[in-house]
């Protein structure tokens, strides 16, 4: 079989969604996590369900919700429409904002986890040093959950780019703009264009394999025993 | 001389912990208590790790915490060693010990890494990490940690509760030396008397959240009136010595403190080394009159009766204060007390057995 006409836009795209998408997560999902490993607040429950909820419900659901908040009537989207004079729905942001919920979950989850795992007593330790509560999650928190913060890196990103049905509720099928890959191989399997689908989900699998067998890997071999 | 005032109230459910003590910042001072007694949150407060909303701390003249103050954990420059050595796992020994000594303002530096290094015996374990270090190394590392911070005191919370016999025969002569050549104050939370004797100069008594005695060691340990603190065979005199010789034909060692000798059983130390040696009041027997010319006792010294009390520790038992100098505690029978019919100011002699304590 020879390699067909490939157009490699959606590949690009995906990885471009899949980067941006774990950037936002980190920045949002590490005080979060945070807040959740930490906190003494019975809201803490509430919280850890709202942030699970993209791990159980349907796609469309979640796509569905999110479309309609991301409208030029919602209220994120009315709020962007405001901000910036353009709408958010079927654009890039729009979608880094929609993977943003909808991978929430894969971030969070390892965080709060490492932050557990870490505990308060590496920290005492370290304000007793003369650290500062900023100093200390920098200097000893973060190197400490550096196995969290791999695995929160790689999930989120796998996810992302294997997301389909809140892209196609909120994203639509805009080449160069929302066309992600699996929305490509989709289309190719319409159109039976097999040998394309084919590529690119051959290209998907091997390139996931590859990525989890290379963090799960480096994870043994890091230098990091928390006990 | 400075010292450091401090009064804590916390209701917790199940616990009311109202501690109000005084201690000076010379010295190590000893914590002591069983366990739920509230030494550790004592330690906590002190250190600026617990909150507590009604709490006045003040050390020497600088106010850590009261109605309008409370100075953090970082700014307060206490050192503090946990039970469990906390040391960071990503970093190796070395990275350890810098990490505080890294974030002290050049100013404040009085203690050199070098210095630490040599008194803790550091030197061949600098590149190792935590997880290949054992649980006495770990323990030393810890210390050292701390004490590159230059702090001007130094809590250390049960250092050597989770470590073996062995262990902490290892590290008890590196905290005894810390004081001598540091000249920081050390507060020392332990529910070891063993560790204390050794190492204590200034106790503070502790029970259901209460301070309950506080004071020279010497002093604390030789009070009549702390019933069921203090286990039976604990009870006695603690003596500050100097080797004076050693005979070893005999296997003894003769210790000279305030220009008394006594016998026991013979140490390893050089001449005029310091030695502390206790007298155990159950090993302490009391002679009215002149003592027998020849005797099998080795120790027998002139005392002067202080005080004489109902054991509250052996219904059976009188305990009796002596002054020999310095105070010594007697364990006798009431029957012995009746034949000797003993009163306050009576001259007798006291014949005993003493211990090192190391």
């Amino acid at each position: 079989m020879s390699i067909p006409e490939m157009d490699w836009g959606p590949l690009w795209l995906t990885m471009q969604l899949a980067a941006v998408t774990v950037v936002v997560l980190l920045i949002v999902g590490t005080p979060l996590a945070w807040w959740l490993a930490f906190t003494k607040s019975r809201l803490r429950t509430l919280v850890e369900a709202v942030v699970a909820l993209p791990i159980v419900l349907p796609p469309t659901v979640l796509g569905f919700y999110l479309l309609i908040a991301l409208g030029p009537l919602g209220w994120i989207g009315g709020l962007w429409m405001e901000l910036t004079g353009s709408p958010l729905s079927f654009t890039f942001a729009g979608l880094v904002i929609a993977s943003s919920f909808y991978s929430l979950p894969f971030v969070v989850q390892p965080l709060h986890g490492a932050f557990e795992a870490v505990g308060k007593n590496p920290l005492e330790a370290a304000w007793a040093l003369g650290a500062s509560k900023l100093d200390a999650f920098f200097s000893v928190a973060s190197p400490m959950a550096i196995r969290g913060y791999l695995s929160a890196i790689v999930l989120g990103f796998a996810h992302t780019l294997g997301e389909f049905g809140v892209v196609l509720m909120v994203g639509g099928n805009i080449p160069g703009v929302t066309k992600v890959l699996s929305i490509a191989i989709y289309d190719h399997v319409e159109v039976l264009e097999y040998s394309q689908a084919h590529f690119l989900s051959a290209f998907l699998l091997i390139f996931s394999f590859l990525i989890l067998t290379i963090v799960y890997t480096v994870n043994r071999r890091l230098p990091v025993h928390v006990s | 001389m400075s010292q450091l005032d401090a009064k804590f109230k916390i209701e917790y459910p199940g616990f009311h912990f109202n501690a109000e003590c005084t201690m000076p910042l010379d010295g190590t001072t000893a914590v002591f208590g069983t366990s739920g007694s509230g030494k550790t949150t004592l330690l906590r407060c002190i250190a600026g790790l617990t909150r507590v909303s009604k709490g006045y701390l003040k050390f020497g003249q600088d106010m850590w915490q009261d109605e309008h103050t409370f100075v953090p954990i970082q700014q307060r420059r206490v050192g503090v060693v946990f039970q469990d050595a906390r040391l960071f796992p990503h970093l190796n020994a070395k990275q350890n010990l810098e990490y505080g000594m890294k974030r002290v303002q050049a100013l404040d530096r009085r203690i050199e890494f070098e210095q630490v290094v040599g008194l803790l015996g550091l030197e061949r374990l600098l590149e190792r990490r935590s997880h290949h270090l054992s649980g006495g190394e770990q323990q030393r590392v810890a210390i050292g940690r701390a004490l590159l911070t230059s702090p001007q005191l130094l809590l250390m919370d049960e250092p050597l509760a989770s470590l073996d016999q062995e262990r902490k025969k290892e590290i008890l002569p590196f905290i005894q030396r810390l004081n001598q050549e540091l000249q920081i104050p050390v507060l020392y939370v332990s529910h070891d008397l063993n560790e204390i004797l050794q190492l204590a100069n200034h106790m503070v008594l502790m029970k259901e959240g209460k301070v309950v005695a506080t004071g020279p060691i010497q002093e604390v340990f030789a009070r009549l009136d702390l019933p069921g603190l203090v286990e039976p065979n604990m009870v006695g005199a603690i003596l500050e010595t100097r080797i004076a010789d050693h005979e070893p034909e005999f296997g003894l060692t003769r210790v000279e403190f305030e220009g008394r000798s006594l016998f026991i059983p013979k140490q390893e130390l050089p001449v005029g080394a310091p030695l502390r040696v206790q007298i155990h009041a159950r090993d302490v027997s009391l002679v009215v009159g002149e003592p027998a010319a020849s005797s099998s006792v080795l120790n027998s010294l002139e005392a002067t009766v202080v005080e004489i009390e109902e054991s509250p520790r052996d219904q059976y038992a009188m305990e009796v204060k002596l002054d020999v100098g310095c105070p010594l505690l007697a364990m006798i029978t009431r029957k012995s007390f009746h034949q000797l019919n003993l009163q306050p100011g009576q001259k007798v002699h006291a014949h005993f057995k003493a211990v090192a304590l190391s």
